[in-house]
Order: structure tokens, then C-alpha cells, then sequence
């Protein structure tokens, strides 16, 4: 559409660090991969950082975030700090987690493990080499579609991320615990990379927990690429808690094979600027897709969720429940599309995104957008955007609640339809009783976590 | 008077074009292209005093600078501005004083029409301004509503003899510099309605346009000024139709509404241009800008508009909030059928306290159309109690056509209520299986489901459009149905 080739000073720094590192950059992975890194720059270096005048980034400026005078790294850097010892993850009975810090594994007795049901998760470099003909059969292969400049970004710096492969038939009822650690002394620009594979009628829950561990102001441009698979079912959980200095970009592509079903719920704690693209699309018959999200912001902070959901094929379903609540100053922006392709008959979709706006300096923007070319559908958005309700406010001061506590429990209340679909008991209990500490206004690190991250 | 009012309907809208003649009338037409002397010439052959040519040549200066809007949902042509004419207005000679004086040709045109300017005076009670080509032929009911102290004219007549409103309002709700077609309207634009109502008067009757661009490659650039004064109320129809021809012919109007303290206007659409051949060929750009301010307290604008026509439409009628406790109303209903495509919606901006608006979206895609809704509801900062409800329905007949919805909303109140739903289907096969158990046809009961459907903005309408208006529907999409 543009032909002019997009230039901001943001954009110039990443073309020329490219080009005077790639050769370290090129030395991290194997040639397959090193190869999709040189299309995607280039495809960056032609499309630029989306500016607030591309209709999908009109609420934030993807631009001005990428101003900070970000360190890159282009190989794993030496820690001075021991991360088991500075990090714990909290949730009962997730406790076998992996940790990325800065967007590289460190852990060597973890680094790649192959299970004895054939399972192969760890790092995505290590599994690169070990494993070239899983990953390269995978690897970017649904990003291609999406002209995205964000992921092309991070698919030519990618780094390290979390490799998941699920062989056929295989259950696996423990949680894939993902920890992305951000523990850094000057401000980094840190781009993970993560393939997640669920073969034909595999299974698996997913958790991944975005962190910062010190007030070091930082941009996260992370993708995941999702395959799944004929007959697989994934549940994929995120939470994102970092510090209000950050940039946190997600692109998340999903994509979905017949009778696969995913489910995926994101909450954003706290986190500054977040950017959440999450693209869907059910490419065979009777694939299930369902999305939740939740915000909560404050003080100054931009949440922008994005949700793109593609049916390429009849017969498939998709639902997506997206929730932000947002006080003080912050601004809760929802994006939503269903694209319906002519074939896609027998379609049904909906889209929801509800809003409670606190305060007169917040901001709501919401854009659901339905585009449909096949007739046989029952496809339908609703968008609301308002405040406590009244009565249900009357009521529960008419039994002597408290005019602060009432709010508390109808904001609980808002929130619990998000958190109710998590599926793993102990996480959803452990993002209650966040999301009520957040509601009160405590800190909301996790609690037994005692690291300073400058919230 | 129904009945033939149904059959001129069923003549027009059949699955031919009916309206495509072409009147021969010696038009006074101007050399195509667009420069500072075709504004120049518009204007003197107007007569119109300094200010309004310097107000043309500033839009023009300002629309060089401009490129044609690519965001909408809609696969436009290139368009060549040199290629087209920009001014033609039908040759007479002196003003007219009775409606005998009308050139005879140019009044069989307008009985085929439906639209016989001395039976419309005497039966139906509403006073028709008729447009042809950009020049105002002939005023009806003039003289009752200038007792009332109620200007109608053209907006001509009106840049001549008042002026003052011109100064004041032109331009106020829909400035020079607005967007790409608004802009090359005010540069060029031949004519059009002004209607003024005063202080405290309910206008009697339903006031009424009718629009046709006739001399080929002619734009047609329609301004309309709409002023209702304090605690007036005015119900405005506008009804368009165009002849048959190739190659595609520019319309691209602007309509300003400006509601003062109290005040009410209604303004009402059938637009039923000619659409372009089965396959795709010919048919109106239809690329108009309408706004309406509620500039003080406890004023109301709605908006109404059955679409069916144009191979484009480009179209989002809205309302600027400004007085406290004003309210806006939008109804609209989309039809698209063969290759027409439509984006169309409406911009709410609540600016006062305690606002209200209400959006009504009904869009029926057939054939190979493209149909979208594209909405703004903004409520600003300091609009407090804004309440905003918007409906979008869609409905799809055939596998070939798509429906689109395009909605955004923006809220910076706390106390604001923003709702927004829509849904995309298409007609149940119950329902028709219903309607055929009842020895009802597939067609007909097509035609009965999609007047339900559309049956919430329907009933907005006056009268008088009403019963067009639901002919209109059943008939744009005759052979729709497989």
C-alpha cells in the first residue's frame, strides 16, 4: 500500500545494528533459520515500525517505544546473578519451570530435554541443532501470511525461546512452565523467539510468565508460533508483570488443524506500554478457537490488545472475551477482527470486549471489526463501555458494605469471567488473589517472590 | 395515489433501470477539467458576491494538496479530475414565476419521475425543490412557508439574498479543509438547498429535494444548509435518482445541519442512483459528506437513510454533540446488490453533558456486493453522561457478497455508557420454509423478512417514503434470490 519505504530514527538503529552484527546474530543458529532472519530484515527494512497512521497501530505509537536507547544482544551474555536464587516461582505445584532470562536459557542441565514419551522441550537454538528437521518444518512458516513488521522484526534478531514439541498421542497433564526473566543493568531490547508443536491428538497446558527483576527500563518483542496439530487440544496461559518502564510486545500466531481446539487467556498485570498481537487461524473443519484477555491498568500505563481471527475453513468456531478495567490515567485500547473466507460456511463467531472506565483521565478504545464473504454464518461483536452498575451497587450497600469494598467486589466479580477459564486450579487461584491485591492497590508482584522490580 | 405511487416504483426499480433517460435539454455546460478559472466561471455564471469565490478558490488550493481517502472498504477507480465537467445547468432564459413556464421537456421529465410538481403541490403537501443539474428549477410552496418566515430556496438564491446566514453557517459544520471530496464540493459546488426555519416555528410541511444528474459527465455537487433556529423543527427528505449511462458519473455532495437552542431536524434520504449494470459497469459515485451540529442546548438531529442505489457509496452522515442534553438519531439501510459496494455508517462526537445517541445499522448484501458499516462514537472528556447504544446488523443472501463492520469507539468519560452490537447472518431457511408452508414464494418471502428486518428504520421515515422506500428494498433486490 505504502511504497514509500518507512524511516524513523527507531528503525534506523535496528537496520544499521543489523547489518554491523549480523554476523555474530548468524553465528547463534543454524543456516535455516539464519535464512528466514535475511527475508524478514529485509522485509522489515522495506515495511519500518508500524506508525500511528497504519490503521492497526492508530492508538499506539509503536514508534515513539522504540526510542529508548536499547542495548541489543546478539549472543548470550555472561549473568552475575544466580536466577534460582533471586526468582521463585510462587504458584503451588508449578514448580518444574524454565527460565529465559533476557531471552536466553542459561540453565544447562535444562537446556533441551527429550522425555521418554518422545516429548522434546527447552531451548529452541539447542533444538535447532539437535532436532533441524522438526524446527525447520515449522519454523516461521505461518508468519509469512501475517505482513506483520513487528514479528519480521523479531524473526531477523530472534533469540532464544521456549521449543515445544508434543509427538503424536502424547498427554501431558503437568504445565509447560515458561519464565521470561528480564534482569538487566542497562536498558535492553530483548526478542525471543518460541515454537510451540502439538502433533495429531496431543495435549498440553502452557503457562508463561513475563517478569522484570529490576526497575531497568527494557522493550520484550517476543513471537510464538503455535502449530496445532489435527485433534490437539492446548491450553496456553500468559501473564504479563513487569515493571511501568517496559515495552512489552507480544505477536502470537496461532495455528489450528481439524478438530484442534485452543484455548488461550492472557492477563496483563502490569507492564507499562504492552502490545498484544494475537493472530488465529482455523484451518481446517471444526477447529475450536477460544481467546480471553484481561488488563488492568493504571496510572499511566497503554495496554493494546489485538486479535485477529482468520477462518480459512468451514465449519470451525471461534470466541474471544476480551476485559480491561482502567484507572488513573492509563488507556485500555481492544482491537478485535473475525475475517470469514467465502469457503468458511457454517462459520460461527463472537467477539466480546467490555470495558469499565474508572476515571475521567482514562482512555477506552475498542474496535471490533467483523469481515465476512461467506453467507451461511452466525457471526456477532458486542463492544460495551461504562462503569459499576448501579443496582448491583445499591444492593450491596444496602447490606452495609462499604462504598470501597463494593467496587472491590464488583471489579472481582468483572474480572473472575476472564479468570474463570483457566483451566489449571493452582494458577488460577494464585491470578485471583493477584488481581485482588492489583484491585486493592497493593504491590502485585507475587507475594513470596522477593525481588524488587520497581512497581 | 398510492397506486400509482407503486407502480412508478415497480417501472423504476424493476431489474432494468427504468429511470435511465436522457432529458435533451440545451444544458449550459462548461468545458470539462478543473482550475482556478472553472471556479471562477461557476461563480460569476452564479453571480455570486467576492466572498463566496474567495472561499471557492481557498477549498481549490487547499484540495491540490490532497490525495483521495484509500482507507475505506472499497475498490475505487482512479479518477480523472480533468475528464470531468464541473458545471452544467439546463439554459433558460428569465426567472420563472408559475410552474407553466417550466420548460415542458424538462417537466416531463420530472412527471416521469413521479414527481409532478403541480399535482405534488396540490395533493401531497410537500414542497419540492427541484434540483436538475445543479440549478434550482422551481420552488414550490415558496410563498405559504415565506409567511412562517421560512426560507427555502436554492442555496444560489441564498448566497445572493441572505448572505449573512451564508457567512455565519457555510462551512461551519463541514469546513473547507475537511476531507478530499467535502473540500472539492466547496470549491465547486453548483447548487443546492438552504433552508432556514426562525425562532420558535414548526415547519408545516415535509420539506423535499429531489436530485438528478442529467448532462452526461457532469458531477453533481450538491450543498445543502439546513438552519433551524431556536426551538424550530424541520423534517427534510432528500430522493435522488440519475440516468442510465456507461461510464460512471461523480457525485459528491455536502450537507450541513445546524440545530440551534431547542431545535429539532430531521433529515431523511432515499438515494436510489443509478447502481451500474449486472455486471459492474457504469453507475454513480456517491461520495457525500453530511454532518449535523446540536450546537446548543436540547437540540435533536437524525439522520435517515435508505441506500439502495450508486455503484459507490461513500457516505457517514453524523452529529456533533455540542449543547448539553442534545441527542442524535441514525437509521440507516444498506442495499447492495450485482457489484455495488457501500461503506457507509455515522460519527457520534459527544462533546456536552448528558448526550445521547443512538445508531441503527441494517445492511443487505446480494450478489456480488460489498457491504460495510464504519462508525466513530467519541465521547470527549468532559461529556459527562453520554450514553451512546449502536446496532449493526448485516445480512448476507448468496455466497458471492461480503458484509463488513467497522465500528470505533472511544470513551474518555467515566460516566459514559457505550454499547455496541452486531451481528452477521443470513435468512434463516425456517423462516422461509414458514413463509412457503403459508404458500408464500421464496421471492415474496424473501422480500416480507428483509421489510422486517429492515422494519426499525423504516418506521423512522415519513409517510410518504415510507411506502417507497419499502417497495424500494424488495425490488433492488429482485433476482438476488437462487
Amino acid at each position: 500500500m505504502n511504497n514509500e519505504t518507512n524511516t524513523s530514527p527507531g528503525k534506523n538503529v535496528l537496520v544499521e545494528d543489523y547489518n554491523n552484527n549480523y554476523k555474530e546474530i548468524f553465528k547463534q543458529t543454524p543456516d535455516f533459520i539464519n535464512n528466514i532472519r535475511q527475508t524478514s530484515f529485509k522485509e522489515f527494512d522495506l515495511s519500518g515500525l508500524p506508525s500511528k497512521k497504519d490503521e492497526n497501530y492508530k492508538y499506539t505509537n509503536i514508534e515513539a517505544a522504540f526510542l529508548g536507547a536499547y542495548k541489543r544482544q546478539f549472543s548470550k551474555q555472561k549473568l552475575t546473578i544466580d536466577v534460582n536464587e533471586v526468582f521463585k516461582c510462587d504458584v503451588p505445584e508449578l514448580d518444574n519451570y524454565l527460565v529465559l532470562v533476557n531471552g536466553w536459557f542459561y540453565e544447562k542441565e535444562k537446556l533441551l530435554t527429550k522425555y521418554n514419551n518422545g516429548a522434546i522441550i527447552g531451548s529452541l537454538i539447542e533444538a535447532s541443532k539437535q532436532y533441524p528437521e522438526i524446527v525447520k518444518k515449522y519454523y516461521g512458516k505461518n508468519l509469512t501470511k501475517q505482513k506483520n513488521s513487528l514479528s519480521s522484526l523479531n524473526m531477523a534478531f530472534a533469540q532464544d525461546g521456549l521449543f515445544v514439541y508434543l509427538p503424536k498421542n502424547i498427554i501431558i497433564n503437568e504445565p509447560i512452565q515458561l519464565i521470561n526473566l528480564i534482569v538487566a543493568t542497562e536498558e535492553l531490547m530483548v526478542q525471543p523467539y518460541n515454537l510451540i508443536i502439538a502433533e495429531e491428538n496431543s495435549s498440553a497446558n502452557i503457562v508463561i510468565c513475563d517478569h522484570s527483576l529490576n526497575p531497568q527500563s527494557f522493550l520484550l518483542n517476543s513471537t510464538f508460533e503455535v502449530i496445532a496439530n489435527k485433534n490437539s487440544k492446548l491450553e496456553i496461559y500468559r501473564q504479563q508483570n513487569a515493571h511501568d518502564h517496559s515495552v512489552q510486545i507480544t505477536n502470537t500466531f496461532i495455528s489450528q488443524k481439524e478438530n484442534s481446539f485452543v484455548n488461550s487467556v492472557n492477563i496483563t498485570l502490569n507492564g507499562g506500554t504492552v502490545r498484544n498481537n494475537l493472530y488465529v487461524e482455523l484451518n481446517e473443519p471444526h477447529a475450536i478457537n477460544k481467546s480471553y484477555a484481561l488488563w488492568l491498568a493504571d496510572k499511566n500505563q497503554h495496554f493494546d490488545n489485538n486479535v485477529h481471527v482468520h477462518h480459512l475453513s468451514p465449519e470451525c468456531e471461534s470466541f474471544q472475551l476480551y476485559k480491561g478495567i482502567v484507572d488513573n490515567s492509563s488507556t485500555g485500547i481492544f482491537s478485535g477482527k473475525i475475517l470469514v473466507d467465502k469457503k468458511a460456511q457454517k462459520t460461527l463467531a463472537f467477539q466480546s470486549n467490555k470495558n469499565l472506565l474508572l476515571t475521567n483521565d482514562a482512555k477506552v478504545r475498542s474496535k471490533p471489526q467483523l469481515e465476512i464473504y461467506a453467507d451461511d454464518v452466525k457471526c456477532s461483536h458486542g463492544s460495551a463501555t461504562g462503569q459499576l452498575d448501579e443496582d448491583a451497587m445499591f444492593y450491596l450497600r444496602s447490606r452495609g458494605i462499604s462504598k470501597k469494598e463494593s467496587c472491590q467486589l464488583l471489579m472481582q466479580a468483572f474480572a473472575d469471567e476472564v479468570i474463570n477459564k483457566i483451566l489449571l486450579e493452582p494458577l488460577r487461584n494464585e491470578i485471583n488473589n493477584l488481581v485482588e491485591k492489583r484491585l486493592r492497590g497493593e504491590l502485585s508482584r507475587c507475594n513470596r517472590c522477593k525481588v524488587n522490580c520497581g512497581q | 395515489m398510492e397506486n400509482e405511487q407503486d407502480k412508478i416504483i415497480y417501472e423504476v426499480t424493476g431489474n432494468e433501470y427504468k429511470y435511465g433517460f436522457v432529458t435533451n435539454i440545451e444544458a449550459d455546460t462548461i468545458k470539462k477539467g478543473l482550475n482556478e478559472d472553472v471556479i471562477k466561471t461557476i461563480s460569476s455564471r452564479k453571480n455570486e458576491p467576492d466572498f463566496m469565490l474567495e472561499w471557492r478558490l481557498k477549498a481549490y488550493e487547499h484540495w491540490l494538496k490532497m490525495k483521495m481517502p484509500a482507507w475505506a472498504h472499497l475498490t475505487l477507480p482512479e479518477i480523472n479530475y480533468q475528464e470531468i465537467i464541473f458545471y452544467s445547468a439546463p439554459k433558460q432564459s428569465a426567472k420563472l414565476n408559475s410552474l407553466d413556464e417550466i420548460d415542458p421537456e424538462l417537466k416531463a421529465t420530472f412527471d416521469r419521475l413521479g414527481i409532478p410538481l403541480d399535482e405534488q403541490k396540490k395533493l401531497s403537501g410537500v414542497a419540492v425543490d427541484a434540483v436538475m443539474d445543479s440549478a434550482s428549477i422551481k420552488t414550490t410552496f415558496k410563498e405559504s412557508l415565506a409567511d412562517l418566515g421560512i426560507i427555502f430556496c436554492s442555496m444560489s438564491e441564498a448566497i445572493r439574498e441572505h448572505p449573512d446566514l451564508i457567512k455565519k453557517y457555510l462551512g461551519s459544520v463541514v469546513p473547507y479543509t475537511d476531507n478530499f471530496f467535502a473540500t472539492l464540493n466547496c470549491a465547486v459546488f453548483s447548487d443546492g438547498s438552504f433552508v432556514y426555519i426562525p425562532k420558535g416555528v414548526r415547519c408545516p410541511m415535509e420539506l423535499s429535494t429531489y436530485f438528478r444528474i442529467n448532462a452526461e459527465n457532469t458531477g453533481q455537487f450538491e450543498r445543502t444548509l439546513i438552519i433551524a433556529d431556536e426551538g424550530a423543527y424541520v423534517s427534510y427528505l432528500e430522493g435522488c435518482t440519475a440516468p442510465k449511462r456507461d461510464q460512471n458519473q461523480l457525485h459528491a455532495a455536502v450537507v450541513e445541519l445546524v440545530a440551534l437552542k431547542d431545535a429539532e431536524i430531521k433529515y431523511s434520504t432515499v438515494q436510489n442512483w443509478y447502481p451500474g449494470d449486472k455486471n459492474g459497469n457504469g453507475g454513480i459515485f456517491n461520495f457525500v459528506t453530511k454532518r449535523g451540529i446540536c450546537k446548543e442546548d436540547n437540540s435533536k438531529i437524525s439522520w435517515t437513510q435508505v441506500e439502495t442505489g450508486s455503484a459507490i457509496t461513500w457516505k457517514y452522515p453524523s452529529c456533533i454533540l455540542k449543547g448539553n442534553n442534545t441527542s442524535a438519531e441514525f437509521y440507516s439501510v444498506a442495499v447492495t446488490n450485482n457489484h455495488q459496494q457501500a461503506d457507509t455508517g455515522t460519527k457520534m462526537m459527544h462533546i456536552g453533558k448528558n448526550t445521547k445517541s443512538r445508531i441503527v445499522s441494517k445492511g443487505i448484501s446480494a450478489g456480488f456486493s460489498q457491504n460495510s458499516y464504519r462508525g466513530l462514537v467519541k465521547v470527549l472528556k468532559n461529556a459527562e453522561n453520554a450514553r451512546n447504544h449502536s446496532q449493526c446488523d448485516s445480512l448476507l443472501l448468496g455466497n458471492n457478497c461480503g458484509a463488513h463492520t467497522f465500528p470505533y469507539i472511544e470513551v474518555d468519560n467515566k460516566e459514559a455508557i457505550v454499547e455496541h452490537e452486531a451481528t452477521t447472518s443470513r435468512i434463516g431457511e425456517d423462516q422461509i420454509f414458514y413463509c412457503n408452508q403459508r404458500g408464500i414464494s421464496t421471492e415474496d418471502a424473501i422480500g416480507l423478512i428483509v421489510n422486517g428486518y429492515a422494519r426499525e428504520v423504516l418506521k423512522q421515515l415519513p409517510m410518504e417514503f415510507a411506502v417507497e422506500a419499502q417497495k424500494l428494498l424488495q425490488i433492488s433486490l429482485e433476482g438476488s434470490v437462487g
